[in-house]
C-alpha cells in the first residue's frame, strides 16, 4: 500500500531551476546519485508560485532534459525495493505507452551497472559456431521496433491476496508497462550461429547479481524474441535491463531476461528455480502448472479510481488499458453495475499484438453509488475471468497470473474506492 | 504492332531488372552476416554455470549435510532462519507439512520449501552458486554448495544425513514434489482454467 503523494500546485525553486537548466551539476548528478541511493530526491522548503499571468512573463530558457511540469509529480513505488518490485503508477498516464522512467521494475538483487564499453552477449551450446556480440555488434544487425507490454507475472498478487479500500491502480496493477523496444530478432542471432539438432530451448541468463536464468522455447524464439537495447527512443533504461534485454512478446516479465550476457542453446529446460519452485501455479487439482508463459487476457480501468473523487453527477470517460499476451484485444466491455450489464468500450486507435491497448467509455454518472469494471476479451476468444471464476479454476493459495476482472466502488458522495 | 510489342516488353524487363537490383542492394538480406567473434573456450567456461537436471554443469567436489550445517548457520541462518524457517521476505526452506494432500492453491498459508515443492534436486545447486547468499554472489565454493544442499535435503528429509552430495549423487535424488508439475497446455480460447 502507497499514500499518493497530494496534487503539487505549487513550483518550488528547484523545479524552475531544474527546468531552466541552471543547475547544470545538480541535474547531470541528482539522478545517479538517486540510482545509486534508490532514493527520492530531497525536498525544499522553497515554494514559488506560478506566474499569474504567463503572458506578461518571459518563460525559462530550455535545459539539458524535458523536464514534466512541475505541476506533474508521478511517481514509481513503492522505491528503495533491490529484491522485490517497484509500480507504475497507471492512474497518472494516458495512451499505451508508459513513460520509460515511470516503467515498473522487479530486481531480484538490484540493478546491474553495466560499462557499454565492455558488455557482451555470448550465445552458444548446441550451436555450430559460438559467437560473443559486443553492443555494437547488435546494432549491426537489421533492427526491428514493437510497442509490447511487460507484466510481472506477480502483478496483482496483493489486490488479490489482501484487497484494501484505499488502492491505487497502481497498488493493483502496476506491474505492467508498455514501450517501444528497438532490438534484434533473436532468430537472427541464432541463423549466425547456426542451431544444430536436438536443439529445443534457450537459456537466457542476465549479467546482474542475481545472474537470472530461465530457459524459453526454441519456437518461441524463432518466433518473435527480441534482444533490446533501446525503448521509448533511446537506450534501455538501466533498471529496465540496459545495455540489453531479452522481450518476450506476450510471455511473463521474469522470462524477459535483463542485462543479457548469455544465450545457450539446450536440449531440455533448465529447471532453474524461477521455472519450478517459482512461477508456477499449483492448482486446486494437486497438480502444479508449469511453463504457464502466457500472459491471459486483463483489463485495469485507471479513471476513476482510488484517489479519486467525483465532483459531481454529469458525462466522464471511464478509461483505463487492457492487454493480452495471446495476441490482440478485440473488445473491452465496461459494466457500471458490478457486472449485471456490459457495454462495449470504445478502443483507442487499432489493437496491437502483445500491447497495451487503451479503451474509453463515456459514463454519465447520475450521483448514485455504482460499481466500475472491465473486461477484456482476445483473438483467441479468451474472455478475461470474474473474480469468482478466477477463485474456483486457481484457488486463494496462488502466487501468479493473477487476471480477475477488478472492481471500483463510486460511492453517492463521489468518492471512489478499489472493490476488490 | 510486333515491333512496338517488343519495344514494350524490353522495358518491362529493363523496369524489373532495375527494381531487382534496388531490391537486391538495399533489402536482400544474406543469412549470416559474419557479425560476432568466436568466444574462446575460457571466455564460455567463465560464465557457463548453469546445470540442468541430468547433472550437466556440477563440478568436481562432494559435500555432507553435517558440513553444510556450519556454513548455513554462518552465511544463511541470518535471512532464512536458524532452522530455515524463513524470515519476512526471505522464504521458508525447511519442512515437509502440509503432510497430507498437497493444498498449495486452496490454502493460501501453506508454506512452500525445498521439500515440499522444488522439483529437482540439481536446481538448489544452480541457485544457491548464482545467486546466493544474496550480500555476496557467487562467492561459495563447490564444496561449500554441495555441503549446503546435502543440509538442505536432509533437514528436509529428502535424504538421510550421511549421504554424501556430489555430481553423481546430486541428479540420483528424487524430489517429493516432482510428480505434481504438468506442463501448461492452454492455448487460449473461451475457456477459464
Amino acid at each position: 500500500m502507497t499514500t499518493p503523494a497530494p496534487h503539487q500546485t505549487s513550483l518550488t525553486r528547484r523545479d524552475l531551476l531544474h527546468s531552466a537548466g541552471l543547475a547544470v551539476g545538480v541535474v547531470l548528478a541528482a539522478p545517479l546519485a538517486r540510482l545509486a541511493a534508490q532514493a527520492p530526491a530531497p525536498a525544499t522548503p522553497t515554494t514559488i508560485i506560478a506566474p499569474l499571468d504567463p503572458t506578461k512573463t518571459p518563460g525559462l530558457p530550455s535545459g539539458p532534459l524535458g523536464e514534466r511540469s512541475p505541476f506533474e509529480t508521478p511517481s514509481l513505488a513503492p522505491i528503495g525495493i533491490s529484491t522485490g518490485s517497484t509500480n507504475t503508477p497507471h492512474q497518472r498516464l494516458s495512451g499505451t505507452i508508459t513513460p520509460s522512467d515511470l516503467h515498473f521494475q522487479r530486481h531480484h538483487n538490484g540493478i546491474a551497472i553495466i560499462d557499454p564499453a565492455t558488455y557482451s552477449m555470448t550465445l552458444h551450446g548446441l550451436v555450430d559456431r559460438p559467437l560473443r556480440f559486443t553492443l555494437d555488434d547488435l546494432k549491426r544487425f537489421p533492427a526491428e521496433t514493437h510497442n509490447y507490454f511487460v507484466e510481472c507475472a506477480g502483478n496483482g498478487r496483493s489486490a488479490y491476496r489482501a484487497p484494501k479500500p484505499d488502492m491505487t491502480p497502481q497498488d493493483v496493477d502496476g506491474l505492467t508497462s508498455a514501450s517501444e523496444w528497438t532490438g534484434v530478432r533473436v532468430s537472427t542471432l541464432l541463423r549466425e550461429a547456426g542451431v544444430k539438432s536436438g536443439a529445443a530451448w534457450v537459456l537466457a541468463e542476465g549479467g546482474d547479481a542475481a545472474e537470472l536464468s530461465r530457459s524459453v522455447p526454441m519456437a518461441k524464439m524463432l518466433d518473435d524474441a527480441l534482444v533490446a537495447y533501446a525503448q521509448n527512443g533511446e537506450a534501455v533504461r538501466a533498471a529496465n535491463g540496459y545495455p540489453a534485454r531479452l522481450l518476450l512478446p506476450g510471455y511473463e516479465g521474469n522470462m524477459c531476461i535483463k542485462w543479457l550476457r548469455r544465450l545457450e542453446v539446450i536440449d531440455q529446460p533448465n529447471m532453474s528455480r524461477d521455472e519450478t519452485s517459482k512461477y508456477t501455479d499449483p492448482l486446486p487439482d494437486g497438480t502444479i502448472r508449469q511453463f504457464s508463459f502466457v500472459m491471459d487476457a486483463k483489463s485495469l480501468i485507471t479513471s476513476p479510481t482510488y484517489p479519486e473523487r467525483l465532483t459531481g453527477a454529469g458525462w466522464r470517460p471511464i478509461t483505463g488499458i487492457a492487454w493480452t499476451g495471446r495476441g490482440k484485444i478485440t473488445g473491452v466491455d465496461v459494466s457500471v453495475d458490478g457486472g449485471r450489464s456490459w457495454e462495449a468500450a470504445e478502443l483507442l486507435g487499432s489493437p496491437l499484438p502483445h500491447a497495451h491497448t487503451r479503451f474509453q467509455y463515456m459514463w454519465q454518472w447520475n450521483g448514485h453509488s455504482a460499481t466500475l469494471m472491465s473486461r477484456a476479451r482476445d483473438e483467441t476468444g479468451y474472455v478475461q475471468p470474474t473474480l469468482a471464476e478466477f477463485r474456483r479454476g486457481r484457488g486463494p493459495g496462488t502466487d501468479y497470473h493473477f487476471n480477475a476482472i477488478r472492481s471500483w466502488l463510486v460511492a453517492a458522495n463521489g468518492v471512489v474506492t478499489f472493490g476488490g | 504492332m510486333g515491333v512496338r510489342y517488343v519495344l514494350t516488353a524490353a522495358a518491362l524487363l529493363v523496369i524489373i531488372a532495375c527494381s531487382e537490383h534496388a531490391r537486391t542492394s538495399t533489402t536482400a538480406r544474406p543469412s549470416r552476416y559474419g557479425i560476432g567473434r568466436t568466444p574462446t573456450a575460457a571466455e564460455i567456461a567463465a560464465i557457463d554455470i548453469d546445470v540442468n537436471p541430468a547433472g550437466v554443469g556440477l563440478p568436481a567436489g562432494s559435500g555432507t549435510a553435517a558440513a553444510g550445517a556450519l556454513i548455513y548457520a554462518l552465511k544463511c541462518a541470518i535471512c532464512h532462519g536458524v532452522k530455515g524457517e524463513g524470515i519476512a521476505q526471505f522464504p521458508r526452506l525447511i519442512g515437509r507439512e502440509p503432510p497430507p494432500g498437497f493444498v498449495f492453491a486452496t490454502d493460501a498459508n501453506a508454506p512452500r520449501t525445498i521439500g515440499n515443492y522444488w522439483p529437482y534436486a540439481t536446481t538448489l545447486y544452480d541457485y544457491l552458486h548464482r545467486a546466493m547468499p544474496l550480500n555476496a554472489p557467487g562467492s561459495l565454493t563447490p564444496t561449500e554448495i554441495y555441503s549446503l544442499v546435502a543440509y538442505l535435503l536432509s533437514e528436509n528429509g529428502v535424504i538421510p544425513a550421511g549421504t554424501v552430495v556430489d555430481a553423481h549423487s546430486l541428479p540420483t535424488v528424487h524430489m517429493p514434489a516432482q510428480s505434481h508439475f504438468v506442463k501448461d497446455d492452454r492455448e487460449g480460447g473461451a475457456i477459464f482454467r
